[in-house]
């Protein structure tokens, strides 16, 4: 999108639904420091909502209803918790339900590190990939920010699109990377992404070549023909996510990758524990070194043929 | 309290006051029956004993979105939805008015502008807040002394009174969270928590008139809040009941009419839906025989 950040790209977006499509942003203190990361216009059509996580959501869905399209924001994915249940029984049950769409578009943010803590910090998608009604995306680049807005104006349904603020600044898009002589497939997801890339220059240093797919669509899971062919071609996965392991997108998605490529897929995300303050203590999106560790293990174990094609 | 309220009402306002609670009335004791004999199989909530406070409100508002939730059929049906599409939801069949998707507890009726709840109670009211917010057209919601209490109600009242939002609530009190009473649950009034955020608000019995009378003056300078002592006459969900109703507002009002001299008039409206009702019905009846 001509070179804009993807904080430049979210803010031509927003402007012009609002001025042009009669669109309206609702948020909590959107107008106010940095403009959520410099991502919110200054122009009609913003509503500052009074700080109510649980009824705020209901607020966006009433415009839904009556045809504004809302863009909702949340400044803290963590905080999707209190945000969430007219999100999922409303918003997303309501065309099912009545035949009445609610089309909002749901910007929640993941933020991490720097000692934000336990409740604001991580993204919350896995938990709304179980709400049926409610698609998933992660957009990281302008261009994919671009696609996941054009793919919520010609749809009605609600989006709930997990942002990480470590996209805001980012200007390229990512491409895939593949190569005849990978050991494994990666498939990454939102943050994990950015260190799924780093990952990849030391573990080439080590020897090992790797298959990376970035994946924009969480919910619904379409993997491509290339995905997996590599699957095929490489006979081991890893799919990264910067959300929960347990019972997140991380192993759902390998769990549907491992039955159509019928290869051994592991997952990585977030550990099991709360994630503390202290640098030392917090729980974050896979480090470039976890990646590494994990990726070298696997395929030292799959060489040592521990880890077997079905 | 206003003292013969009614006759600030021209008669035909009465007449279709009754007309439209009778048929509720009729409707709603169909209902209870094909539940008792099994033709429904899905939760019900019936609005036996509030009935008036729905066709008071259907008089009373103009145009309005309708955001209430379970306890709704009388709300449905006088604000003009169709019978048909509410006996076919209660009877899970996709012509029913949410092709069987949301039963008794969650009645939309598009053509009327009454949209659907989705169980969270209380969460109608932010909902309604919004639609109006975003639309700046009028909008009803419709909550209960139990759904008043939820999370989703201060903020709501809060930011329709900031923005001066054209919402009319209406808490419907039966003085019961299903059998706990308000006295158990809160030491405060929905009236002047709405109050003191500068919501014009009143605490009034089910009178009809009256309710008809606040509800058309609030209409005028929306947001206005009106707490609505009811009665529910049979249980929270289903047919039973706990004993005789603490009042009768239904018998009240009919009383009140047969001294106004309408004997003859409500009869035959009576009769007209009786015949109407019973039409509705005849063929689940009948199929079930």
């Amino acid at each position: 999108m001509n070179g804009l950040t993807v904080a430049d790209t979210i803010k031509a977006i927003t402007r012009d639904h609002l001025l042009r499509d009669g669109g309206i942003l609702l948020g909590q203190c959107v107008s106010a420091v940095g403009w959520i990361g410099g991502t919110v216009p200054d122009c009609e059509g913003i509503v500052e909502i009074p700080m109510t996580d649980v009824a705020g959501p209901a607020f966006a869905v009433g415009a839904a209803l009556m045809g504004r399209r809302p863009i909702f924001v949340v400044r803290y994915q963590g905080f999707m918790w209190y945000d969430c249940s007219s999100i999922v029984n409303y918003a997303a049950k309501s065309k099912q339900v009545w035949g009445v769409p609610v089309p909002i578009f749901i910007r929640a943010i993941a933020m991490e590190g720097n000692g934000i803590g336990h409740t604001a910090s991580s993204s919350m998608h896995s938990v709304f990939m179980h709400s049926p009604g409610l698609p998933v995306v992660a957009p990281m680049t302008p261009d994919e920010y671009c696609a996941a807005w054009k793919w919520f104006m010609e749809h009605d349904d609600p989006l709930y699109v997990s942002e990480h603020r470590r996209s805001f600044v980012l200007r390229s898009e990512m491409k895939d990377i593949v190569s005849d002589h990978s050991e494994i497939t990666i498939i990454a997801i939102s943050a994990g992404r950015l260190n799924a890339i780093e990952a990849l220059d030391t573990l080439r240093d080590r020897g090992i070549e790797a298959d990376l797919f970035h994946l924009l669509w969480i919910k619904p899971f379409d993997p491509s023909d290339m995905i997996l062919k590599s699957l095929t071609s490489t006979g081991l996965g890893l799919v990264i996510d910067s959300d929960f392991e347990i019972a997140g997108a991380s192993r759902s998605i390998a769990y549907e990758l491992m039955h159509k490529a019928r290869v051994p897929i592991f997952a990585l995300g977030l550990e099991d524990r709360v994630c503390g303050v202290a640098p030392e203590l917090e729980n974050i999106t896979p480090s470039t070194k976890r990646i590494f560790e994990t990726v070298q293990k696997l395929v030292q174990d799959k060489r040592a043929g521990t880890i077997k094609a079905f | 309290m206003i003292p013969y309220i009614e006759k600030k009402f021209p008669l035909e306002f009465s007449l279709e006051l009754f007309r439209r609670a009778n048929f509720c009335r009729l409707f709603e004791l169909k209902v209870k029956e094909a539940y008792e004999r099994k033709f429904i199989s899905i939760p019900i909530y019936l609005s036996i004993g509030t009935e008036y406070n729905a066709a008071a409100l259907s008089l009373a508002l103009q145009e309005v979105r309708i955001f209430a939730q379970h306890r709704c059929h009388s709300i449905y049906l006088c604000f003009g939805g169709e019978p048909e599409a509410l006996r076919d939801e209660l009877l899970g069949l996709p012509s029913g008015c949410s092709g069987g998707m949301s039963g008794s507890n969650a009645i939309q009726g598009r053509s009327i502008k009454m949209f659907g709840h989705s169980g969270l109670m209380g969460e109608q009211v932010p909902i309604a807040v919004g639609a109006a917010m975003a639309s700046g057209k009028p909008c009803l919601t419709i909550c209960g002394d139990a759904s008043v209490e939820e999370d989703y109600i201060y903020p709501s009242l809060g930011w329709a009174a900031t923005k001066k939002l054209p919402v009319l609530f209406i808490c419907e009190d039966n003085d019961l969270s299903i059998l706990t009473k308000v006295e158990v649950r809160r030491s405060w009034s929905p009236v002047q928590v709405a109050l003191s955020m500068g919501i014009p608000a009143i605490d009034i019995t089910d009178n009809p008139w009256l309710l008809a009378y606040h509800a058309r003056k609030m209409a005028e300078n929306l947001p206005g809040f009106i707490n609505v002592r009811s009665v529910r006459v049979l249980w929270h969900a289903g047919p039973g009941t706990d004993g005789p109703p603490e009042w009768d507002r239904y018998e009240l009002t009919r009383q009140t009419l047969l001294e106004m001299g309408l004997h003859r008039e409500i009869e035959l409206m009576n009769d007209e839906n009786r015949q109407r009702v019973e039409q509705l019905w005849i063929d689940v009846f009948r199929r079930a025989r």
